[in-house]
């Protein structure tokens, strides 16, 4: 498998890359001391609103579950590996570049992003591997920062592009996946009031393995749509190829909409397993989220875009 | 490779009498795996997802008594250690003893007995048939593996536990199909069975040499 470079440069690189980690590094590891001094050992707390019109009433997933059973190939595949090793990955400083077709590109600091009006919105999260939880996430409408970067009228497409740095990645040094890691969605897609970036779950900061210090939630897509620690957002005309679809085309299609009706060529999606419970439950179409996002794909045949 | 011609299955007899206490060790340690899952199903042990955990286990337990059941010949061969054959027909059963967790499972605990969801699941993934397809095939060899039914099937016998080979293939290719996209387990798994498998075929093209000369 080949790496391709990504097509354009982060401003960050036009620092010699060794020069800017270690910089990074000792930041992070004076930061660390100064927060080892000054706070207690705990995940910092964050406020945020609840909006009840956008949450699920089901029974919350453990906090235990939800942060010890992950799928982070950054950082191991198997489901405690980012829980163990994600400890590695700096999450400040951090920058977030929303590039491409906008009016008004800007590089993002996180802490600038923390500053757009928090919510908790209780989802439904479905696994592709038909596991399911129910997650209190924190942040806000992807929508809100798409409108502050005001797309041109030839976006049709926003692409998502996680970190790559194997010193705090890992994994990848193993050419599993083609990274970094790329997600996509149409733009109406990330303009849905549903679409989230997250910044937290149970009321604190988004631990490492759930995707620090931002990421994308997506409730009625499979969770790998879900793209973790988010370094770019660009806006795009052609439909972008995401990590999945390059890795496998025929298992892994562009839309994944939770669908109970189209099987994964290797395995049903018809029931789940919710975390915690003992029986399989039926999946719901678009997770459950249908009434709200089904007339995005009004006339569209599911199965050939899956 | 230092070989021995002299290989029938009645050797195995020879020199048995002795060893009750090795193969009571032998038992027990096959039974470790098991008794992990009930230690730690009962002190809430098996993480989020159960039932994966389990899966998982007793899937990859038959694969390894699969495996070592396939290296008493090889080994055998390879160190003039004839005793080891002893141990053949207790690992192969262990290896059908888990497969049989494995499968109960997956039709109790993941499927509910759903015949339908069964059936259809069988039909359309690959992984699932080629794993059905190794425990069907092990059946027979179960059922045949009595000290009676050896001498009652005499070369036969030889015969039908050569269906071990499929088993393990299938077994191997059942767990390289299930992956999403890491295949370091499941090809360790394969590359073992190569070996193992790589070894009979040396042993039967000298020993096709030696009788040629």
């Amino acid at each position: 498998m080949t790496r391709m470079p990504g097509p354009s440069i982060p401003p960050s690189d036009i620092t010699p890359r060794e020069v800017y980690r270690e910089r990074r590094r000792f930041m992070q590891a004076s930061a660390g001391l100064l927060g080892a001094l000054a706070l207690p050992a705990s995940a910092a707390r964050l406020s945020a609103t609840r909006n009840a019109a956008f949450s699920t009433d089901e029974a919350l997933t453990p906090y235990r579950d939800v942060t010890g059973y992950n799928n982070f190939y950054e950082f191991g595949t198997d489901k405690d590996d980012p829980a163990a090793r994600a400890g590695s990955l700096v999450t400040r400083p951090w920058t977030v570049a929303v590039e491409g077709l906008v009016k008004r590109p800007r590089v993002w600091d996180v802490d600038e992003l923390l500053r757009f009006p928090l919510e908790e919105r209780i989802y439904r999260l479905r696994c592709v591997e038909g596991w399911s939880m129910v997650i209190p996430w924190i942040g806000f409408p992807l929508a809100s920062l798409v409108r502050q970067a005001e797309p041109l009228g030839s976006a049709k497409y926003v692409e998502f592009i996680s970190l790559h740095d194997p010193r705090q990645m890992p994994d990848q040094r193993v050419p599993l996946l083609d990274w970094p890691y790329r997600e996509g969605l149409r733009l109406d897609e990330a303009m849905h009031p549903l679409t989230l970036l997250a910044v937290g779950l149970y009321g604190e900061v988004l631990p490492n393995q759930n995707g620090a210090p931002i990421r994308l939630v997506v409730p009625w897509k499979y969770g790998f749509k879900s793209a973790k620690s988010i370094v770019r957002i660009r806006f795009v005309e052609r439909q972008p190829v995401t990590t999945w679809m390059r890795a496998a085309p025929r298992e892994y299609g562009f839309y994944s909409n939770v669908n109970p009706a189209v099987d994964h060529p290797r395995w049903s999606q018809a029931r789940e397993r919710r975390i915690g419970e003992f029986r399989k439950r039926p999946t719901l179409p678009f997770n459950g989220y249908a009434e709200q996002v089904a007339s995005l794909y009004a006339g569209m045949d599911l199965k050939t875009f899956f | 490779m230092g070989q021995t011609m002299a290989s029938s299955p009645r050797s195995v007899a020879k020199g048995a009498p002795r060893g009750g206490t090795a193969k009571g060790l032998v038992f027990v340690a096959a039974t470790v795996p098991l008794l992990r899952l009930a230690v730690l199903g009962l002190g809430d042990g098996l993480g989020a997802n159960p039932l994966e955990f389990v899966t998982r286990s007793t899937g990859t337990w038959t694969l390894v008594f699969l495996l070592l059941t396939l290296a008493v010949t090889p080994v055998r061969r390879l160190t003039g250690w004839s005793g080891i054959q002893r141990y053949r027909r207790m690992l192969g059963l262990f290896a059908f003893f888990y497969g049989s967790l494995h499968l109960l499972t997956y039709l109790w605990w993941d499927q509910f007995f759903d015949w339908a969801a069964i059936f259809h699941d069988v039909a359309k993934r690959p992984f699932i048939t080629a794993g059905l397809t190794a425990y069907g095939l092990m059946v027979p060899l179960a059922l045949t593996s009595t000290q009676g039914m050896m001498r009652r099937l005499g070369r036969r016998w030889q015969l039908l536990h050569r269906l071990v080979y499929g088993v393990a293939v299938a077994g191997v290719v059942h767990y390289i199909w299930l992956v999403k996209k890491d295949l370091t387990q499941p090809l360790i798994y394969g590359t073992v069975l190569a070996l193992l498998l790589g070894a009979r075929v040396v042993h039967a093209l000298r020993a096709r040499g030696v009788r040629g000369e």
